[in-house]
C-alpha cells in the first residue's frame, strides 16, 4: 500500500541544482572579492589596499551625499504621490501606476541619454533660455545633474513600494480612528505612517543602493569631474587604473555600508523587514 | 467634504507635475527622432532618415539580438530553476530555508555593481583553468544567476496559498507525487511562474552593470552599444532606437493593462452571478 501524504511536501532534492548554481555564482565570487581585497598583486597578504582609501575620502563622503539627497528628495515627492494615487478611483489608479511604470521599462541608459541631451550646454534648456533671452546656465556635468538623474530613475522605486503598502490599509482601521475623534494629523501620525513604514524602508533602500553605487548617471551626467564610488569600482576593474585588488577594497567597503544601512533600517521596521518586491 | 476635495487637488497637481518631469525627456527623445538635422535644440524638418540609419547600423542590430537571446534563454532556464528550488524549498525546516532564502536574496539587495564584479573575479580567475574567454557563456551565467531569484520570490507565495485538500484528493485517486505535482499543484501556482517569466525576461532586458563586467569585450548588450554610443558622441539613431522601445512598451502594458481590466469585470460578473 501506498504512503498517503495528508499534504502537499516538496522535494528536498530538488533544490540540489539551485544550491550548487548559488554556491558557484554567487558565494563564491563574493569569498573572491574579499580574497583579492587582503592580496596583493604577487598575492600575499596585505592591508594596503585599505590602507590606501584614505586618498579616496572625498569620493567616498560625495556618494553617500548625493545618494541621501536623492533618497530624501525621493521620498518627499514620492510619500505624497502615493498617497494620492491611492485616494484615486481604481481605474484611474490603474492608468496612473502603468505611467509610472512605463519609464521603467524603457532601458535606463536610455533615460539617462535624454537628459543628457536636455541639460547640455547647447541643449534644450539653455535654447529656450536664449530664446527668452535669459542667461545660459551651465547644469550638465555638476553635482545637481547628477541628484537630478538619481532622481529620475529612481523614483518609481520610491513610489511603487510606498504605494502598495498605501493600498493594503484597511480603511475601517482609519474610521475607527476619526469615529474614536482623531483628526487628519492624528490619523496619519498614528495610523497610516506606521502602517506604511514597511513601504517606506523598503523604498529607501530601493532607491539608496543603486544611487550609491551607480557609474553611468555620474559618467554621463556628472561629466569625468564628480567621481563616485561606482566610478572608482569601475576604474579598477575595466578603466585605466586596473587594479582588481584596490577595487575588491571599495566594493568590499561599499557592501558594508549598504548591509549597515539595511540594518539600521531593519531596526527601525521591528523586524518588518519582508521587503515589497513588484 | 471639502477638505477630501482640496486634498485631491493638491495630489492631483502633485501627480501632474511628477508625470510631466517624468515624459518631458522621453518626449524629447521621440520629437527629435523625427528631426532632419543632427541638432538637438532646432527643429529643421521632418525625417524618417534616422530609423532607416537605425536599421542598416550594424553594432545596434547585433546588439539587439545579443540582447533578446540573453533575455529570452536566461528568463526560462531560470524559471525552470527558479521554481524546483521554490518547490524543494517549499516545507523545508525553518533553519536551512531561512539561510538558503538569505543566499537567494544577496543578488537582489545587492548593489548590482558589486554582484557584477565579483562574477568577474570569478570568470577571470576561471579563464585559465577552464580555457574560456568572457563571452555570450558568460553573460548567460550571469543572467541566470540574478534572475533565479526573482523568480522564487515569485513562486513561494503562491506555494503558501496552495489548498493542501487538492493535493491529498489526487493522491487518494491514486495518482503519484508527480502526477499530483503536474496535474494539481502546476496549474496552481502558473500564476506565480507566468509572473517570474516576465519578471525575469524583463530584469534581464533592463540589465547594462552587470552585463557590462561580466560579457567581455567581444560582445555587447544593447544597453552596453548605447552607454558607448552616449560616452563617444550624440547619434540621433539612439532616438529612433528609444522611440521605438518606448510604443512598443507602451503597446504592451496597454494590452496587459486591457486584459486584467476585463478579467476583473468577468470577475465581478461571476461573483455578483454566484
Amino acid at each position: 500500500m501506498k504512503q498517503h501524504g495528508s499534504t502537499f511536501k516538496g522535494r528536498h532534492f530538488f533544490t540540489i541544482p539551485y544550491v550548487v548554481w548559488m554556491a558557484i555564482f554567487v558565494v563564491a565570487p563574493l569569498i573572491l572579492v574579499v580574497v583579492y581585497a587582503f592580496t596583493s598583486k604577487s598575492g600575499q597578504l596585505t592591508l594596503d589596499n585599505f590602507t590606501r582609501m584614505g586618498s579616496f575620502w572625498a569620493v567616498f563622503t560625495r556618494s553617500i551625499l548625493l545618494a541621501l539627497i536623492a533618497t530624501i528628495i525621493c521620498l518627499l515627492v514620492g510619500y505624497p504621490l502615493a498617497c494620492a494615487l491611492a485616494r484615486e478611483g481604481p481605474r484611474l489608479q490603474r492608468i496612473f501606476l502603468m505611467l509610472i511604470m512605463l519609464p521603467m521599462w524603457m532601458n535606463f541608459l536610455l533615460r539617462t541619454y535624454a537628459w543628457m541631451t536636455i541639460l547640455e550646454n547647447t541643449g534644450l534648456i539653455n535654447s529656450i533660455l536664449s530664446l527668452l533671452g535669459l542667461p545660459n546656465i551651465s547644469i550638465i556635468n555638476t553635482q545637481g545633474a547628477v541628484v537630478l538623474g538619481m532622481i529620475y530613475n529612481y523614483l518609481p522605486f520610491m513610489v511603487l513600494p510606498i504605494y502598495s503598502v498605501l493600498v493594503k490599509i484597511d480603511s475601517s482601521v482609519i474610521e475607527a480612528a476619526q469615529d474614536l475623534g482623531a483628526n487628519s494629523y492624528q490619523v496619519f501620525l498614528k495610523i497610516i505612517l506606521p502602517l506604511s513604514l514597511p513601504g517606506v524602508l523598503s523604498g529607501i533602500t530601493m532607491v539608496f543602493v543603486p544611487s550609491v553605487s551607480t557609474f553611468v548617471i555620474s559618467r554621463l551626467l556628472g561629466g569625468g569631474k564628480n567621481m563616485l564610488l561606482g566610478d572608482l569600482i569601475e576604474m579598477q576593474f575595466l578603466g585605466s587604473a586596473y587594479n582588481p585588488h584596490l577595487g575588491s577594497a571599495i566594493s568590499l567597503i561599499m557592501m558594508i555600508i549598504i548591509v549597515v544601512c539595511m540594518m539600521v533600517m531593519n531596526r527601525f521596521g521591528e523586524g518588518e523587514e519582508q521587503a515589497v518586491i513588484l | 467634504m471639502s477638505s477630501t476635495n482640496k486634498k485631491n487637488v493638491f495630489g492631483r497637481l502633485l501627480t501632474a507635475i511628477v508625470f510631466i518631469f517624468l515624459y518631458f525627456p522621453i518626449i524629447v527623445l521621440v520629437v527629435f527622432s523625427f528631426n532632419d538635422s543632427k541638432s538637438r535644440k532646432v527643429w529643421s524638418g521632418f525625417t524618417f532618415d534616422w530609423y532607416k540609419e537605425l536599421f542598416s547600423n550594424e553594432i545596434i542590430l547585433n546588439s539587439f539580438y545579443i540582447t533578446l537571446m540573453v533575455a529570452v534563454i536566461s528568463a526560462i532556464i531560470a524559471t525552470i530553476a527558479g521554481t524546483f528550488a521554490a518547490v524543494g524549498f517549499f516545507n523545508m525546516k525553518k533553519r536551512p530555508r531561512g539561510i538558503l532564502l538569505a543566499i537567494n536574496n544577496i543578488p537582489v539587495m545587492n548593489a548590482d555593481i558589486i554582484t557584477g564584479v565579483s562574477m568577474m573575479l570569478l570568470f577571470v580567475s576561471a579563464r585559465t583553468l577552464l580555457r574560456f574567454e568572457l563571452g555570450f557563456g558568460t553573460l548567460l551565467i550571469a543572467h541566470i544567476t540574478f534572475n533565479i531569484p526573482y523568480v522564487i520570490l515569485s513562486v513561494m507565495p503562491k506555494l503558501y496559498q496552495l489548498d493542501n485538500n487538492l493535493f491529498e484528493a489526487a493522491q487518494d485517486l491514486g495518482a503519484s507525487w508527480m502526477q499530483a505535482f503536474v496535474k494539481v499543484i502546476l496549474p496552481e501556482i502558473r500564476p506565480g511562474i507566468v509572473n517570474g517569466l516576465i519578471i525575469a525576461f524583463t530584469m534581464s532586458l533592463d540589465d547594462f552593470i552587470i552585463s557590462y563586467f561580466t560579457a567581455g569585450s567581444q560582445i555587447q548588450t544593447l544597453s552596453m552599444s548605447i552607454y558607448s554610443m552616449a560616452r563617444k558622441k550624440v547619434s540621433p539613431e539612439i532616438n529612433a532606437l528609444s522611440t521605438i522601445l518606448f510604443v512598443s512598451v507602451l503597446c504592451l502594458l496597454i494590452i496587459i493593462n486591457i486584459r486584467e481590466a476585463r478579467q476583473e469585470k468577468r470577475a465581478r460578473k461571476n461573483n455578483l452571478v454566484g
